[in-house]
């Protein structure tokens, strides 16, 4: 018997990271783990940092996202990574900045923006060492 | 006439002068090249973005979002232009700027203000002459932009359109067509029309949004603009080096021209030198 399988697109917003046929994708979405399997409801979710793995004949495949969406239509995924961190803070905190250099005035930053640009980063890194951590564990093995 | 040590140095200056327009030009295709690779690279992306966009366009959520919604243009408009830092690239900038003065034109006898959010120098120096609001800028992007720094930019123009303070939003850049060919465009952004999508999906359906319609449309229509304006700055990137190598070869070839035509007269400079020694001679021998 053929095994199902479903076609996978990974892009961010300046390169391709990955595409083809996979058994199955598994992501961290902003509600939690998912994980997505051939012929699945289309689906519409963001996603948090994190993994995004796939599955081809057994073996698993790794990639890290800082974020994103995930569009499941019957026969193909999308994953549209993010390059950049993002949180509503921070993007406020560029808007801001932008508006600044258009006023061409640079004003001390908020501290509280800071913040929440530390937090974001915070959640990136950790997301980022779990990602490590489990790399090194599947290599020992 | 000039001497001829005149002429030797300014054909010496006019050589030094096609020297630097020389490696200007080969700089420039070798960036070119790597535009283009750019440009290629973010094309997955923008595909499938609006691949995502135009199935939304056909599902049937309970939540349609205010980007997808007709809005007609009453007071205020924004344009993002996107133009070079630098210059030495022809008339890219200054076509780009002339057709969309021919846009603000028509728009502004209609009573209609606008706001203008520059990327690159030559847009905000222009902009800033005119009697525009210039809402955001953002310069110095580099050969590589990043779509990291375009967020807050665009950001803010997104937020003017989502409180109401102007109607409809532009952006206009520069289209790659091939090296010798640029072209001026000016694209509408907001309020959103993406095209009729494939037949497959006529029937009567919708995605299961996580956490929420609301949410996930926001988020997902606020990284579709950006990305089309991040295609529109790479692509951008890609003619200011086309153009600038187009125009750094004319400037090659003309000063060749110019070298010929000086060298010309030169040979002819001291032609006439030598005929005149000679004949004095002659004469002076002739009276003895």
């Amino acid at each position: 018997m053929m095994a199902m399988t479903i076609h996978v697109d990974i892009v961010s917003a300046e390169q391709e990271i990955y595409s083809g046929l996979v058994d199955a994708v598994f992501a961290t979405a902003s509600m939690g783990e998912i994980g997505i399997y051939p012929r699945h409801t289309p689906l519409l979710t963001s996603l948090k940092p994190g993994e995004v793995r796939v599955s081809v004949n057994g073996k698993e495949e790794q990639f890290y996202v800082s974020g994103g969406m995930l569009e499941v239509q019957p026969h193909v995924v999308t994953i549209l990574a993010d390059t950049a961190m993002r949180a509503d803070d921070v993007d406020e905190a560029a808007a801001i900045q932008a508006k600044e250099a258009a006023e061409r005035s640079l004003a001390d930053s908020d501290a509280s923006l800071e913040y929440a640009e530390a937090q974001a980063q915070l959640a990136e890194a950790m997301a980022q060492l779990r990602s490590i951590e489990r790399m090194r564990k599947s290599k020992g093995r | 006439m000039a001497s001829g040590k005149e002429i030797r140095t300014q054909i010496g200056s006019i050589k030094n002068t096609q020297k630097i327009t020389r490696a200007m030009e080969m700089v420039a295709a070798s960036k070119m090249r790597k535009a283009q690779e750019r440009m290629a690279a973010t094309r997955p992306y923008s595909d499938k973005i609006y691949n995502v966009i135009q199935h939304l366009a056909f599902a049937h959520p309970e939540y349609k979002h205010i980007y997808l919604q007709d809005r007609e243009e009453k007071t205020r408009v924004g344009y993002i232009v996107v133009s070079s830092d630098r210059g030495l690239c022809g008339g890219l900038n200054n076509n780009l700027f002339r057709t969309l003065l021919k846009d603000i034109q028509d728009k502004t006898d209609k009573g209609i203000e606008i706001d203008v959010c520059a990327i690159g120098k030559k847009a905000t120096s222009f902009f800033g002459r005119l009697p525009v609001t210039l809402a955001a800028q953002v310069t110095q992007l580099g050969e590589e932009p990043s779509a990291n720094e375009l967020i807050g930019s665009i950001k803010v123009m997104l937020d003017a359109y989502d409180s109401g303070h102007i109607d409809s939003l532009y952006l206009v850049f520069n289209e790659f067509v091939n090296t010798m060919t640029q072209e001026n465009k000016i694209m509408q952004l907001l309020p959103s029309k993406p095209a009729a999508p494939d037949q497959e999906l006529k029937h009567h359906w919708d995605y299961i949004y996580e956490p929420d319609a609301k949410e996930v449309l926001d988020d997902l229509l606020v990284r579709y603009i950006e990305s089309l304006v991040y295609q529109g700055v790479v692509e951008n990137a890609a003619c200011e080096q086309a153009s600038r190598m187009v125009a750094m070869k004319s400037a090659s070839d003309n000063a060749g021209d110019l070298i010929d035509d000086l060298q010309l007269v030169y040979n002819k400079a001291r032609q006439a030198a030598i005929t005149q020694e000679i004949s004095e001679i002659v004469a002076g021998a002739a009276a003895v």
